[in-house]
């Protein structure tokens, strides 16, 4: 394994409902790389996302970042982790940056202004507004927003383009450029090609290893 | 590149989220405290109003009809947060998960238990409590109500994954409150009758004191468990 | 040591060990069962008070105790499995709640068959009685939950924590109930004392809560093998069976 690997599994192993999803699984990834993790429904996914950011235990292995095991990391990995899963996270009673500024208060803020990074994702007009108003779309724009508002060197996201159209893809396929850019590492599954021709992606199909 | 909050700090901002949550879904809160009123409006309409019976029995209802109402609203503390994705955000915080749960047991306590003791001397009135055992009953709610918070909020994150969670709840936090009841309905029994408070109102408070320290970690574990 | 504990926890390792012992528990239950009726319904005496219908105690005492017994075996796996999470402590935990609640409910039937002769009802609200009932209600909710929940793995963690936060709270539920018990009932002798009992009273007792552990293994080994292979059926050692 790479000694500037960032995030790293070793021996990854598991099971769902009595079944052995996936099992010996190891992958290392460094600054800037990019892991597009591939497969049919149901063959595990979600499972080795949630895994990675540590909503889930693994049932055998460990994922290491740093070197170091997650679980003993506890917070101070956490804090280096953005996760958008299939639901938004966000409060539809609370305006958008009400939600924003909880993502903040979770996590370390980003430097930027909360309404400049409304403006990059096109939500600056729906500042004040309350999310339970909002399209899908706008309302998975807010849950990717998470992702400027914090400052995280590692995006997790699991299928992050549902319900957003092709302009919205293009806008967050090059925020994830610049994030790689910058040295962070991202995991993602999704349904959607994304066109990053100058970075390094990685494929891992778990459904092969069946 | 900006450091992370302090705890202090992300204890009342999640705090404040949490009660800012409850002003704008009055409705739900309100259910509760209704239901806790009627409760108590049931016995004297099947017992007869019988103003020696109501007050020997008061102190017991008026527990036992706070239990209920408890059981009612605790859902809330966590369901809304699961089913749109926030408890994930939550759990993946730099903070410890432990005093974010506090801070939402305590949104929760203030939101629904706060209440009672507003509500609860006018029931007592109603229901003929000896003056002298009035602010023991306020005393046993700002005591008791933290600890069926604390309590249940544990059952709540034990079954917020479920599909009929709710069902398996009362199961689950009902055997959990009885020392509460107990200690509660005896100390305002014995002020009605004038003999010493002290012991049972020790309990509740050690009970209170026991909750706070252990129950947010075992809430946390369930939260984990819950979500994964 | 550690390698026999840790070998122990292997699933195929326990089914055969488990197996192996099964006849034998059966054999030794039988034969202690038969000391302990023997010793409680023909060689203990009369009792002075309450006659021939006191000896039900042979049965209710000891089973009260597996009660609490099996909830405390039920804690330790609850650590291990969220300290360790040891599959085979799921399986014994899981395995054991049934066992648990059945000695529970003998004990509350028991008590209450020991009630009426004495004072004419089934149920009186005596301080062990009714925190026997509150300890079913703690069985019920482990099992209730468990079953809830499809995912056997995580069903098991929510099981642990559900059964630490239930073993913290048994002494205290134990000492309100005793606390409201001296308040509400008058002052006589709670009618499930037992004052001073000569050796041929507590000795059949002693060999019947012999017996009911032994039982309780019985039980568990049977009920933890089949759980291991509806558990690991898609594994090798399984299939190899």
């Amino acid at each position: 394994m790479s000694t500037t690997a960032l995030l790293e599994s070793r021996d990854l192993s598991c099971t769902r409902n009595d079944r052995l999803l996936f099992d010996h699984l190891e992958f290392a990834l460094s600054p800037g790389e990019m892991l597009v993790v591939e497969g049919p429904n149901g063959c595990g996914k979600t499972s080795l996302l949630r895994i990675l950011t540590g909503l889930r235990l693994a049932d055998g292995g460990e994922v290491l970042w740093r070197g170091e095991a997650i679980d003993r990391l506890a917070g101070d990995y956490y804090e280096q982790v953005a996760y958008v899963g299939h639901h938004d996270g966000v409060k539809l009673e609370l305006s958008c940056l009400e939600n924003l500024r909880l993502a903040r208060a979770m996590g370390i803020p980003s430097s930027e202004d909360l309404d400049d990074v409304l403006e990059r994702v096109n939500l600056y007009a729906y500042g004040e507004s309350e999310v339970g108003s909002l399209s899908a779309g706008q309302k998975r724009r807010l849950a990717l927003a998470r992702l400027l508002a914090t400052e995280s060197l590692l995006w997790i996201l699991d299928e992050p383009f549902t319900s957003l159209d092709k302009a919205s893809i293009e806008l967050f396929a090059g925020l994830f450029e610049r994030h790689l850019l910058a040295d962070g590492v991202i995991v993602v599954t999704s349904h959607h090609e994304m066109d990053l021709p100058t970075r390094a992606v990685r494929h891992l199909d778990l459904g092969a290893r069946q | 590149m900006s450091a992370r909050l302090s705890l202090l700090q992300a204890f009342f901002f999640l705090l404040r989220r949490d009660l800012l949550l409850a002003l704008r879904n009055r409705a739900e809160y309100a259910v509760p405290l209704l239901f806790f009123v009627l409760v108590i409006t049931l016995f004297p309409l099947a017992l007869g109003a019988e103003p020696r019976l109501l007050e020997r029995i008061a102190p017991g209802i008026i527990w036992v009809a706070a239990l209920l109402a408890s059981m009612l609203s605790l859902e809330s503390i966590f369901r809304s947060d699961f089913d749109d994705g926030s408890l994930e955000q939550i759990l993946l915080s730099a903070h410890p998960v432990g005093v974010l749960v506090l801070a939402k047991v305590g949104a929760h306590w203030l939101v629904t238990g706060l209440p009672l003791l507003i509500v609860a001397p006018l029931l007592a009135e109603m229901l003929g409590v000896d003056a002298r055992a009035q602010p023991i009953l306020l005393l046993t709610v700002l005591l008791g109500t933290p600890v069926l918070s604390l309590v249940g909020a544990i059952g709540v994150a034990l079954t917020v994954g479920l599909r009929k969670g709710g069902i398996i709840l009362s199961l689950l936090v009902l055997p959990l409150y009885v020392p509460v009841l107990i200690f509660a309905a005896s100390a305002v029994d014995n002020a009605a009758q004038g003999f010493d408070v002290s012991a049972p109102l020790y309990m509740l408070l050690a009970f209170l004191f026991l909750s706070l320290s252990l129950s947010p970690w075992a809430t946390a574990a369930a939260l984990r468990m819950s979500a994964s | 040591m550690f390698l026999w504990f840790h070998k122990l926890g292997s699933p195929p390792h326990f089914y055969r060990i488990a197996g192996k012992w099964i006849p034998w528990l059966g054999w030794i239950f039988v034969v202690l069962l038969a000391a302990g009726v023997y010793g409680g319904l023909i060689e203990a005496p009369t009792d002075y008070q309450q006659g021939e219908s006191y000896r039900i105690i042979f049965v209710h005492v000891p089973a009260a105790w597996m009660s609490l017994f099996i909830y405390m075996a039920m804690a330790v796996c609850g650590l291990v499995i969220v300290v360790w999470r040891m599959k085979l402590a799921e399986v014994v935990l899981i395995s054991s709640a049934p066992i648990g609640a059945s000695f529970t409910f003998l004990a509350l039937v028991t008590g209450s068959l020991w009630g009426k002769p004495m004072w004419g009802t089934y149920w009186v609200w005596d301080a062990r009685l009714t925190s026997e009932l509150i300890l079913l209600f703690l069985y019920l909710g482990v099992i209730g939950l468990h079953n809830a929940i499809d995912d056997k793995r995580v069903a098991a963690r929510a099981v642990a924590i559900l059964t630490i936060v239930g073993v913290i709270n048994i002494p205290i539920i134990h000492y309100s109930v005793e606390w409201w018990h001296s308040l509400h009932q008058p002052a006589s002798l709670s009618k499930f004392d037992k004052p001073s009992m000569p050796p041929s009273m507590y000795v059949p007792i002693l060999i019947m809560a012999l017996a009911f552990q032994v039982y309780y293994g019985l039980a568990l080994f049977q009920k933890c093998r089949a759980e291991l292979l509806l558990r690991e059926r898609n594994s090798k050692w399984v299939e190899e069976l």
